[in-house]
């Protein structure tokens, strides 16, 4: 059963085309990768999904659990169960991540006709996901990603992920500026949470992480377009081969 | 109809005491001026009161008669007093647990315009907290002139919370002067929350080395709200510290001035003075002029200043939606964060939550106007009458 279908998505930004005619299944269930040069649309891409009003689309589809959702505001989407984990987490000063991750959750529990979580059940919940990736510190008491260091914001992510319980969640260049020991915990915070009932779609510029987190498939998002879809044996290729050997 | 404004009237004595303003859970003792005008009944309960009873608190015209000594010792001309206004004179060595509140209210049925000169003096090595609070009890326009004099002398302490919530046909125009001698400290938070037309002016002297001002102020606007911010900092005295913190937020057509000057005497060596303004305008419409000023005529010192305008942040606007959190919802918490922070250094923690409260429901447009005292709550459970004679 397909979970989100992207049709032959066209896009731009201020004139500037970047995606040029996206295909791409993911169904419930799976783990994908995306792989590809830089600057080549995979932000892009992983923006467009959540909801990013930045971008004008030109041409295309986006249908999630069969829905069109093109129509659904950012938060909509999130409450749908779609979740991006950041390249670029944003620092929110003065709002504690406590706060943030209470707010987030009673919002989507209104959204879907729930009362607010109880206290008690927040917090063991909160002392649960924070085993999950290793974080040790008081949460009521710091600010959303203020003070943390790349790890510590990647790490973030993947708690926020715990906390959000999403059917797809887009990782983008979750690996970016990790050492192996950051790399191995989000790695093992994003498989812990893999179900036959939700997918990922892992976005990454190199293969190594593809060897904690294993794909499914793997595409390569190259000009706009995804040109090659195959196995886990792709990344290796491309890894051997470069990006450049697409062209042919 | 153009309303003509005439000089408030003094109430009836019980609309002094009528007047519901209690911070939950906090235990203040209240002085009242209703329109301007003190009631002298209400003091004398305060004095009753454990830990009040050598603090003066009467009107400016019976400090010229009886407390002639204390002025003079101020320098304080007696000409100069004339009106109505307070004069609370805290003594040497005194300290006060329990925070004082001075409430101005404006009562009337037509419009008015009130005057009132302040004095308010703390000894040395004494210390006290004051809330000072302007409101308007209903919508009838008012025009205030107020101003106050504050002396500190010698190691005194002064923590002073300043709240302004008159209604928007009013206009406001503080004028206060806080005078430092030595190793005497002043930390202020001023809030102002709603007004048609608010200016304050503030200016400090540090007359005494090793004398400390940390000015916070935060304005919240909209409509076609006014506020007018006048900061001075004079360090006549070396050693002396000054930090001036304003935040504020700009909806609608709303209009904010901040003029912060500091200025910094030629004798005045290792002087340390900061100044920040930060904006956020919500609208188009909305502006804000700032304007920072450093008057500095010594070379061996410490200053900055800083100003910002802006909006709220679109990527973390962004962040906070792709978690389901509402847009509104977004840019009421990306707010609050923004307010919060002006509250740090105040040191009495229910006031500081109930403060916080204040600002969250300001910024979901409710406390347009207040029936009462923007303290008073408006769920029975939480409101309660403080009975003096049990303190």
């Amino acid at each position: 059963m397909s979970l989100i279908e992207i049709k032959n998505l066209h896009a731009s930004i201020k004139g500037k085309e970047i995606l040029k005619g996206v295909n791409l299944t993911i169904n419930k269930g799976e783990v994908h990768a995306l792989m590809g040069p830089n600057g080549n649309g995979k932000s892009t891409l992983a923006g467009i999904i959540a909801g990013k009003e930045t971008f004008d689309i030109t041409q295309g589809e986006i249908l999630y659990n069969g829905k069109d959702i093109m129509g659904l505001s950012v938060e909509e989407r999130a409450c749908e169960g779609i979740f991006l984990g950041f390249q670029y987490p944003v620092e929110i000063p003065g709002v504690s991540i406590t706060n943030f991750m209470k707010t987030a959750i009673n919002e989507q529990r209104k959204h879907k006709g729930l009362d607010p979580i109880p206290a008690r059940e927040f917090m063991q919940m909160m002392e649960e996901k924070k085993k999950l990736v290793e974080m040790t510190t008081n949460l009521a008491n710091r600010s959303v990603n203020e003070g943390f260091s790349g790890g510590e914001k990647k790490r973030n992510e993947i708690f926020q992920m715990a906390m959000l319980n999403p059917t797809l969640a887009i990782l983008d260049e979750t690996d970016s500026g990790l050492d192996i020991d950051a790399l191995r915990i989000v790695a093992s915070g994003v498989n812990a949470l893999r179900s036959k009932d939700n997918s990922t779609l892992v976005i990454t510029h190199y293969q190594r992480l593809l060897d904690y987190i294993i794909p499914d498939y793997v595409h390569v998002l190259f000009e706009g377009k995804i040109v090659k879809s195959g196995t886990k044996e792709l990344a290796l290729e491309l890894e051997n081969k470069g990006y450049e050997w697409l062209r042919d | 109809m153009n309303q003509e404004i005439i000089k408030a009237p003094r109430p009836r004595e019980e609309d002094f005491l009528n007047f519901e303003c209690n911070i939950p859970q906090l235990v203040t003792n209240r002085v009242v001026q209703a329109n301007g005008y003190f009631s002298e009944k209400n003091s004398v309960s305060i004095k009753e009161t454990k830990g009040f009873e050598d603090i003066i608190i009467t009107s400016v015209l019976n400090s010229k008669d009886k407390y002639k000594d204390i002025l003079n010792k101020y320098n304080i001309a007696l000409e100069s007093i004339d009106g109505n206004g307070l004069f609370i004179y805290i003594p040497d060595n005194k300290q006060v647990d329990i925070p004082l509140q001075m409430l101005d209210i404006i009562r009337a049925n037509f419009p008015v315009s009130i005057e009132t000169n302040n004095i308010i003096i703390l000894g040395r090595d004494s210390k006290l907290k004051l809330i000072h609070c302007d409101d308007s009890v209903n919508n009838n326009k008012s025009v205030s002139d107020i101003r106050s004099k504050f002396y500190l002398d010698k190691r005194a302490s002064l923590e002073y919370y300043k709240m302004e919530n008159i209604n928007n046909d009013s206009i406001i125009s503080i004028d206060s002067e806080f005078n430092l001698e030595q190793e005497a400290e002043l930390i202020t938070f001023w809030l102002s929350i709603n007004g048609g037309d608010i200016k304050n002016k503030l200016e400090v002297n540090l007359n005494g080395e090793y004398s400390k001002a940390d000015l916070n102020g935060l304005y919240l606007t909209d409509k076609e709200q006014i506020v007018d911010n006048k900061i001075k900092v004079n360090h006549h005295k070396p050693n002396c510290f000054s930090n001036q913190l304003y935040k504020g937020i700009l909806d609608d057509s709303a209009r904010g001035e901040f003029n912060g000057h500091v200025y910094v005497e030629k004798g005045a060596t290792k002087t340390i003075a900061y100044q920040n303004n930060k904006n956020i305008l919500l609208t188009d419409k909305a502006v804000v002029n700032t304007q920072p000023f450093l008057e500095i005529y010594n070379d061996d010192v410490k200053c900055s200043h800083g100003a910002t305008i802006g909006q709220l942040d679109d990527n973390a606007m962004f962040y906070l939606r792709s978690r389901g959190i509402s847009q509104r919802s977004s840019r009421m918490l990306l707010m609050y964060a923004f307010c919060n922070d002006i509250l740090l250094k105040a040191s009495i923690e229910e006031l500081k939550e109930r403060l916080g409260d204040i600002i969250k429901r300001r910024l979901h447009g409710e406390l347009s106007t207040c029936e009462n005292c923007v303290l008073h709550c408006s769920t029975p459970d939480l409101a309660f009458d403080i009975d003096l004679s049990k303190i």
